[in-house]
């Protein structure tokens, strides 16, 4: 492992970023404070940040209805992100998006997308004008163990492969679409073994592990960079919440639900620091405290920032 | 009767021809044990078991498009797809194969396939979860496009749409599943291509669909208390449409004003305009006028989401512009 003190103190900082705003998602949510679905990246915050540690501003990603941590492991600020979730005019997508589709368009991200499975194209095609350009930069399609089972997955993995595009496959295997089961879902254990149907290599490592996630989403990075194409990266991980908030996740054996909370990737990620001897524990505590309280003022921020003028509704259908 | 909701007339409609066609099943993503994402078939995959009640992977083409085959082959398939806007990612299999298939064929075969899904804004769903696109379906020679307003409605339409040899498009509003009503017990049958009168009215005939049906009620009200008596019809379904009906009404009022949640350009109110001109301009002492959602895309934050949404407000407003 070739990590720097600082890179591993920076992941456990979004980590901790992502745990913060999520949390505090759930109360915000439970509170009626905001409207439409919320769905929760509990639990996987080690996936975005283990991908998007190796990415640069100029890389792309999709991203899912899932996509608070994306966004803020690409670079997202917690604000204006929380006042998007509020439906504020300061928001990212002025209010107009939501949850579901909040993104920053500068930080290289083709959208949230609310429709299953439609970020693969997207980022397929941005992996495609990468390489027009032939700038160096790559694009990362983040989905779900659902969506590889829709036929934009199959058909952006063949496209890619083929045109040997500078793309990586990113699956979030959370084990669940909505209250179906992986195995209820699909007759394999490995996502990544579809790799093989496209000539591509396919790899799955354990979601939970920022370590892990890091290196096997780099490796695809780098070969995507050098231009020796697509690859499929599987993290396999388990979605603490239930599909969206409201829904309490009945269909979970509650066993499992308890064996997973145990593999909560963040005191993983501590430990290692700590035998590292890269920060010590009031160390690590100051940072969750910083991140509690860069949540607390971007639910302030939010809450003072006026409404979408009426006439907005109007405004952005076609560019002039 | 019996009070039922909305969500659970729908369900009731199922259930019967369930019961009494061993032909007909139902699939889509999450309809097993977990009922649905709004629970509308709760229950059903305890009464009728795994061969009959399945869930489907998140694969929209071959939700519709095995539906479709499995028609040819000779059942009678429920498919259910969880939000209208999903239809998106199967047209393919509802416009170029099950609507065609027949006529292809030169008739020789048959695709008698419902296919079920919710529309309608209302819950901060934003955009790709929040539309009303029926008239995409309606553009379609060979589907048949069922809008039910009333839990009644709902389970007489839905048994009609299972019987019907051809595919339906059955959209439930989302926003009207959890309505109570009477709904008549066992088998009840509202024929496709039959509309009804909501209200029966004098002055100006308002014709809504689905959600826009409670909007106009609630207008005709405050309309009622200014002197203004307002017929609303109901279509219930869209193709086939019941032409009759809505001469018949215009005839009497001299006043239409078409009311749905559909963006406004190529919505189905142009087409029901359109035909009252060709067939009808003669009752007509007043210009045609829409009440419909503005050409946009369905915004989030509840502000503009409802001014997205046409309300009794606009509807009061465009009746008082026709006197
Ligand atoms: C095309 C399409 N079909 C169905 C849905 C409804 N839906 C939203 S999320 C979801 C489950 C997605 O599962 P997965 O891809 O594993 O992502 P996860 O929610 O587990 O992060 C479903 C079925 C949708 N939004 N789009
Ligand atoms: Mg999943």
């Amino acid at each position: 492992m070739d990590l720097k003190k600082e890179q591993l103190l920076d992941m456990y900082k979004k980590m901790v970023t992502i745990r913060a705003f999520e949390s505090k998602a759930v109360e915000l949510f439970a509170a009626g404070q905001i409207p439409g679905f919320v769905h929760l990246y509990l639990g996987e915050e080690a996936i975005a940040t283990g991908v998007c540690a190796s990415l640069e501003t100029k890389d792309y990603i999709a991203s899912t209805h899932r996509g608070h941590g994306h966004l803020i492991a690409k670079g997202g600020d917690t604000k204006i992100m929380m006042a998007e979730l509020f439906g504020r005019a300061t928001g990212y997508c002025k209010g107009k998006g939501g949850s579901m589709h909040i993104a920053d368009v500068n930080l290289g991200i083709l959208g949230a997308n609310g429709i299953v499975g439609a970020g693969m194209p997207l980022a397929t095609g941005a992996a495609f004008a990468c390489k027009y350009k032939k700038t160096d930069a790559v694009a990362v399609a983040f989905f779900g163990d659902g969506a590889s089972d829709r036929a934009t997955f199959h058909e952006s993995l063949n496209l890619a492969s083929t045109w040997k595009l500078p793309i990586v496959f990113l699956c979030e295997n959370n084990g669940w679409a909505i209250s179906n089961s992986q195995e209820n879902h699909q007759n394999i254990t490995d996502i990544s073994d579809r790799a093989s149907g496209y000539g591509i290599p396919g790899v799955s490592v354990d979601g939970n592990d920022v370590v892990a996630v890091y290196e096997a989403a780099g490796a695809a990075i780098d070969r995507a960079r050098k231009g020796d194409g697509p690859t499929l990266v599987e993290c396999k991980s388990w979605r603490w919440r239930g599909h969206f908030e409201g829904d309490p996740g009945a269909y979970k054996d509650p066993k499992d639900q308890a064996d997973w909370l145990l593999k909560d990737p963040i005191p993983r990620l501590e430990k290692n620091l700590l035998k590292l001897k890269y920060a010590t524990q009031a160390e690590l505590d100051t940072i969750k405290a910083a991140a509690d309280a860069e949540i607390e003022a971007a639910v302030k921020f939010a809450q003072a920032s006026p409404q979408p003028d009426p006439s907005e509704l109007l405004t952005d259908v076609y560019a002039d | 009767m019996k009070q039922m909701t909305y969500a659970e007339a729908i369900r009731d409609g199922m259930r019967v021809e369930m019961h009494k066609d061993p032909n007909v099943y139902l699939q889509g993503e999450d309809v097993a044990q977990f009922g649905g994402c709004f629970g509308v078939t709760a229950g059903l995959y305890d009464e009728f078991g795994p061969t009959r009640v399945m869930n489907t992977p998140i694969s929209e083409a071959v939700i519709v498009g095995s539906a479709v085959g499995a028609a040819l082959a000779g059942l009678r398939p429920i498919a259910e797809i969880m939000f209208v806007d999903f239809m998106g990612c199967c047209m393919d299999e509802l416009f170029n194969q099950a609507a065609k298939l027949r006529y292809m064929n030169g008739g020789k075969c048959k695709v008698p396939i419902v296919v079920r899904t919710p529309c309608g804004a209302g819950m901060g769903a934003a955009a790709q979860h929040s539309q009303c696109v029926e008239s995409w379906f309606t553009h379609i020679p060979g589907v048949k496009t069922v809008m039910p307003s009333t839990p009644a409605d709902a389970k007489g339409l839905m048994i009609a749409a299972i019987r019907d040899d051809n595919p339906v498009m059955y959209i439930e509003h989302k926003q009207l599943l959890p309505v109570p009503g009477d709904v008549p017990e066992g088998e009840y049958v509202v024929p496709l291509g039959k509309a009804d009168i909501k209200r029966d009215g004098s002055d100006i005939t308002i014709v809504a669909w689905s959600w826009m049906i409670q909007k106009a009620l609630a207008a005709a009200e405050e309309l009622a208390a200014k002197g203004i008596n307002v017929e609303i019809l109901d279509p219930r379904t869209l193709v086939p449409f019941d032409k009759d009906a809505l001469l018949k009404s215009v005839a009497k009022t001299g006043k239409l004003l078409i009311v749905h949640e559909e963006v406004k350009t190529s919505g189905f109110g142009g087409e029901i305009a359109a035909l009252v001109c060709e067939e009808g301009f003669d009752y007509l002492d007043a210009p045609i006028k829409r009440v419909t959602a503005p050409d946009t895309p369905i915004p989030f934050a509840p502000i503009l989401e409802g001014a997205f949404i046409p309300s009794a407000e606009k509807i009061i407003k465009a009746v008082e512009s026709m006197f």
